[in-house]
C-alpha cells in the first residue's frame, strides 16, 4: 500500500514546467529521501502534494484517496502534515501555545469561542510532552520570535508532527541551522515516529544517505531514478548529475 | 510528579493571559461609577462608549484576524437604519432592536465577508471602501425608506426591557449604552482568548503555515467578519436609539477613517485599545476642537504620525508598556 502516490503529476508556469509527468511511490512507513540538485523541482513538487499549488494534469493520492483538488487545510485533516525550508511558524506566540492549538486544531476543538485557550489539560500535556521532545521544554513560554534559530527549527518540526500525520514531508529540515546544533536536528528526524510515512526533501546527501531507506531523484522537473540508497549512490548518472553539488559539501 | 507539576504550570501559563488584570477591575469600576459621578458629561460618556464598541469591533477584525478595512461603516450604518426601521415599523424595545440590527448587519458581513477575504491587504482595503460607499449611496437612494440626505426620525424608544426608561434621559441612556458595552466586551475578550481566537491569531501571524496545520483560514475569518460586523451594527443601533436622527453620516467614509484613526491611536490586539483610542479622540476633539477646529485637525494628524511611526501595534498602550517595562527591570535589579 502506498501512504503517497503521484500519477502523471504535471505542473507547468507558462513554458516551463517544473514537474513533468512525475509517478512518485512512497510506501507506508517508509523514510523516503526525494533529492534533487537546484532548480530540479523539489519545492514545486511538495507545494502540489500538500495544494498549495494545483497541478495541470495528474493526480495525488494518499493513502488511496485522491487529493488532487483538496485545499491544504483538507489534506491536512487526511494526515497530512509539512515542514518548511524557511520556518513558518507564529513568531507571536510561545511555542507551548503554538503546539497546544495545533493539537486543538487536530482534535476539531478549534471552532470552540467560549472555552479559555489551555484550560484542556489533556491538550496542554499532550504539548508539553512533546516540546520536550523536541529539545523546547526550557522555552515553552518564550515568544517564538526571540528563540535562537535551532530551537525555531525543532520548533518547525514538532509543529507538524503534533498533527499526528500520516504522511510528514520534510522540506530541508536543517536548512541553515549551524553545524554545532545540527546533530540535534538529526536526532529529532532520526526519532521521528516508525508508523510516520515521511518523504524527506534534501540537498545534503549526508543526511539522505544517513536516514532514507529509499531514494527519488528529481532532475529538470522528472523522476530520473530511484531505488535504495546503496543503488543511488552508486549510479553514474546520479554522480553526474550531482557532481558538481556534491564538492561544495 | 514533575511532570504534572510542569503540565499545571503550563495549563496556569496559558490561561494567566485571560485573568483581568485589577487595572480591568479599576477601569470597569470606573466607567460604572461615572454613572454617578459625572452627569454633566453623560453626552460626551455614551459618544465614547459608543464609538468604543465600534472600534472594538474593529479590533477584532484587524488586531486579531488581521484584516484590515475602510468600511466599516457600511455594517454600523447598516445595523443603525434596521433598528431604526425596526422600532418604527414593529416594536420599539431597544434590546430588540439590538439584536435585530446584530442579525442583519451580521448578516450583511457574512455575504460581504465572501469580498473581502480575496486578495491582500490593499485588495481588502480596496473592497472594504467600495462596500461602504455602495451602502452609503443605497441609502442615499432609497430615500424613501431611509430619509437620505434629511435622515430618518421619529424612531420610537420604548422602555428597555419594559421598565428602564431611556428616551431624552441622558444617565439612564449611557448607564444602558455602558452596560451593552460591557457584555460585548467580555464577550469579545473569550473569544479572542479560546481556541478559536488563537487560531485567528495564527492566521494573522501565519496564514500559509495557519493552513498547514489545518485551520480553515477561509471559515474562520468569515466567521470573525461576521461577528465584527454584528458588533460594529449593535454599535450603530446604540447610536440610532440614543441619537434623534439617523442620517447618512453613520455609514459615510469619515466615520469608517475615525474608527480606524482611533483603534490606531488606543492599538491593537489587546481590546482596550478601541476604548482608550475613542475616549482620547473624542474628549481631545471636544477640548481641543472648542479652542479652534484646525487646531483639532493639526494635532490628530501630529499624534496619527508619531503613533504610526513609533507604536504601531499597541498604540499609545506601548508607553505604558515601556514604562512598565522599565521599572520591572529596575526592581529586578540587586
Amino acid at each position: 500500500m502506498n501512504a503517497l502516490e503521484t500519477v502523471g503529476l504535471e505542473k507547468r508556469f507558462g513554458g516551463i514546467v517544473p514537474t513533468n509527468d512525475v509517478n512518485l511511490k512512497v510506501r507506508e512507513g517508509a523514510r523516503h529521501a526525494l533529492i534533487g540538485p537546484n532548480g530540479a523541482g523539489k519545492t514545486t513538487l511538495i507545494n502540489l502534494l500538500t495544494g498549495v499549488l494545483k497541478p495541470s494534469k495528474g493526480r495525488v493520492k494518499l493513502g488511496g484517496t485522491d487529493i488532487t483538488t483538496l485545499s491544504p487545510h483538507r489534506r491536512v485533516s487526511l494526515g497530512m502534515a509539512r515542514t518548511f525550508q524557511i520556518n513558518q511558524l507564529f513568531g507571536d506566540l510561545s511555542p507551548l501555545e503554538a503546539i497546544t492549538l495545533v493539537i486543538g486544531e487536530r482534535e476539531k476543538l478549534g471552532t470552540r469561542f467560549w472555552r479559555t485557550f489551555g484550560s484542556d489539560e489533556k491538550l496542554v500535556a499532550e504539548a508539553v510532552a512533546l516540546a520536550k521532545q523536541f529539545g523546547l521544554a526550557d522555552v515553552l513560554e518564550e515568544r517564538t520570535s526571540s528563540l535562537p534559530y535551532g530551537k525555531q527549527r525543532q520548533l518547525e518540526i514538532a509543529l507538524a508532527i503534533a498533527g499526528k500525520p500520516r504522511v510528514l514531508l520534510l522540506d530541508e529540515p536543517a536548512a541553515g541551522v549551524p553545524e554545532a546544533e545540527r546533530h540535534e536536528i538529526l536526532e529529532t528526524v532520526a526519532a521521528l515516529p516508525k508508523d510516520v510515512t515521511v518523504l524527506l526533501i534534501e540537498h545534503d546527501m549526508d543526511i539522505v544517505f544517513g536516514f532514507a531507506d529509499r531514494i527519488s531523484v528529481l532532475v529538470d522537473g522528472k523522476l530520473f531514478v530511484e531505488g535504495e540508497p546503496k543503488e543511488i549512490e552508486n549510479d553514474p548518472r546520479v554522480r553526474a548529475v550531482y557532481l558538481g553539488e556534491r564538492t561544495d559539501d | 510528579m514533575n511532570t504534572v507539576n510542569t503540565v499545571q504550570q503550563a495549563v496556569a501559563a496559558l490561561k494567566q493571559k485571560r485573568a483581568w488584570h485589577w487595572l480591568e477591575y479599576l477601569f470597569w469600576l470606573g466607567a460604572a461609577a461615572s454613572v454617578f459621578l459625572l452627569p454633566s458629561q453623560h453626552a460626551l460618556l455614551t459618544q465614547i462608549a459608543i464609538w468604543s464598541l465600534f472600534a472594538i469591533s474593529l479590533d477584532l477584525l484587524l488586531g486579531y484576524a488581521g484584516i484590515v478595512s475602510l468600511g466599516h461603516a457600511a455594517y454600523f450604518g447598516f445595523g443603525a437604519y434596521v433598528a431604526a426601521l425596526f422600532a418604527i415599523n414593529f416594536y420599539g424595545e431597544p434590546v430588540t432592536g439590538l439584536l435585530v440590527a446584530g442579525i442583519a448587519a451580521g448578516l450583511l458581513g457574512l455575504v460581504t465577508s465572501l469580498l473581502v477575504l480575496r486578495g491582500t491587504d490593499l485588495t481588502r482595503l480596496m473592497v472594504t471602501l467600495g462596500i461602504a460607499l455602495v451602502m452609503y449611496e443605497i441609502a442615499n437612494q432609497m430615500s424613501w425608506l431611509t430619509g437620505g440626505a434629511d435622515g430618518l426620525t421619529g424612531m420610537p424608544v420604548n422602555p428597555v426591557l419594559g421598565f428602564f426608561p431611556i428616551y431624552f434621559m441622558a444617565a439612564n441612556a449611557y448607564a444602558y449604552v455602558l452596560a451593552v458595552c460591557f457584555v460585548l466586551f467580555f464577550v469579545a475578550k473569550r473569544i479572542v482568548h479560546s481556541p478559536f481566537g488563537y487560531s485567528l491569531r495564527a492566521i494573522k501571524g501565519n496564514p500559509l503555515r495557519a493552513s498547514s496545520i489545518g485551520i480553515p483560514n477561509n471559515r474562520r475569518l468569515i466567521a470573525v467578519y461576521t461577528i465584527a460586523a454584528a458588533y460594529a451594527g449593535i454599535a450603530g443601533a446604540l447610536l440610532a436609539q440614543t441619537t434623534p436622527v439617523v442620517s447618512l453620516t453613520y455609514i459615510d467614509f469619515q466615520r469608517s477613517a475615525d474608527v480606524l484613526l482611533m483603534l490606531i491611536i488606543g492599538g491593537t490586539g489587546y481590546l482596550y485599545g478601541g476604548i482608550i483610542g475613542s475616549a482620547l479622540f473624542l474628549v481631545a476633539q471636544k477640548f481641543i476642537g472648542n479652542v479652534t477646529p484646525q487646531y483639532w485637525e493639526f494635532w490628530i494628524g501630529f499624534a496619527l504620525v508619531v503613533i504610526a511611526l513609533f507604536a504601531r501595534d499597541r498604540g499609545v498602550f506601548s508607553i505604558y508598556e515601556r514604562i512598565s517595562g522599565a521599572l520591572r527591570s529596575r526592581k529586578a535589579k540587586p
